[in-house]
């Protein structure tokens, strides 16, 4: 395969790339965003448990 | 027929568990399936006759779009279990989906307008798939936007929800609205009654790529709703052997 050949796509390197980048960056917000929410809440539920047990002992 | 399995599985700590059993499974499953449909794309499908390697956006702006309208639909039928059998955990689920959706929704429309620019010679025009499509993302940002501005969290679900069954006529607009209309953007070639307008050589990426972007939504719906049932379950007990 020739590298520069796939690199330039036809002329349309900078449409296809940029769009591609683009899907990359979209996938790794959600992958990002949503591993923070659920660690968010596991951590406040922790604390929540935490303060629970030291006002009833 | 016994509806235990369907309580069960509403159950909030039940679904918080299997949650977390399957969320890993979609994840590796979607990293694959998105790598193959890449490469698959990119590399192996040949040039079209027409757009030459332009048409290689198709990957990832149609799988983008069909998510938009996909996880909408999803979004609208659980607020709708949610309102009519007052089942929290299926607010939760819609809730979920909201972000999700909303950057699905600006995916396809980026990619659109990137694609648009060298075919069409324009970013943007307003014709009918555009503009109903505009409107999807209005429609998840303005779902949360309503849900952030209650503090009871039961009002907001039943407010976000009416909203979110109101905008799903949006959905067969969408959809319909290159035959409906005279658009700038091409009629559906593969979600026809008939054989598809594509060839096999393309069509085939463009599947696996679909099947990932909805694994990848089923692990990222999953983790994320995971968090909303520790907000939610704020005093549970089962919470202390959970967290």
């Amino acid at each position: 395969m020739d590298l520069q050949k796939f690199f330039e796509m036809g002329g349309y390197a900078g449409y296809v790339w940029t769009s591609y980048g683009l899907t990359a960056l979209i996938l790794i917000w959600n992958w990002w965003a949503a591993r923070r929410s659920e660690a968010e809440a596991q951590t406040a539920a922790k604390r929540r448990n935490e303060l629970a047990l030291e006002r009833s002992s | 027929m016994s509806w235990t399995w369907f309580h069960k599985l509403a159950s909030p700590p039940h679904a918080y568990r299997i949650l977390g059993t399957i969320a890993p499974w979609f994840g590796w499953a979607s990293l694959a399936l998105i790598l193959l449909a890449t490469w698959w794309g990119l590399v192996k499908a040949p040039p079209d006759y027409q757009q030459g390697d332009g048409f290689r956006i198709l990957y990832v702006h149609a799988p983008s779009a069909w998510m938009s309208m996909f996880t909408y639909v999803v979004m609208a039928v659980a607020a709708g279990v949610g309102l009519i059998w007052r089942i929290k955990l299926a607010h939760a689920a819609a809730a979920a989906c909201a972000p999700i959706g909303a950057s699905f929704t600006f995916l396809a429309l980026a990619t659109g307008s990137i694609w648009g620019k060298p075919m069409w010679g324009t970013w943007w025009v307003w014709d009918a798939r555009l503009t109903s499509e505009l409107l999807l993302l209005f429609l998840y940002l303005g779902y949360m936007a309503l849900r952030a501005s209650f503090d009871d969290p039961q009002r907001a679900d039943r407010a976000s929800a009416v909203l979110a069954l109101v905008g799903v006529i949006n959905v067969p607009i969408i959809h319909y609205s290159v035959n409906w209309w005279s658009t700038l953007h091409q009629p559906a070639s593969v979600t026809k009654f008939d054989k598809p307008s594509i060839d096999m050589a393309m069509l085939i990426p463009l599947f696996i790529m679909i099947a990932g972007f909805q694994l990848y939504f089923g692990w990222a719906v999953s983790r994320r709703l995971r968090g909303e049932i520790l907000r939610r379950e704020r005093n549970a007990n089962w919470l202390k052997e959970a967290a």
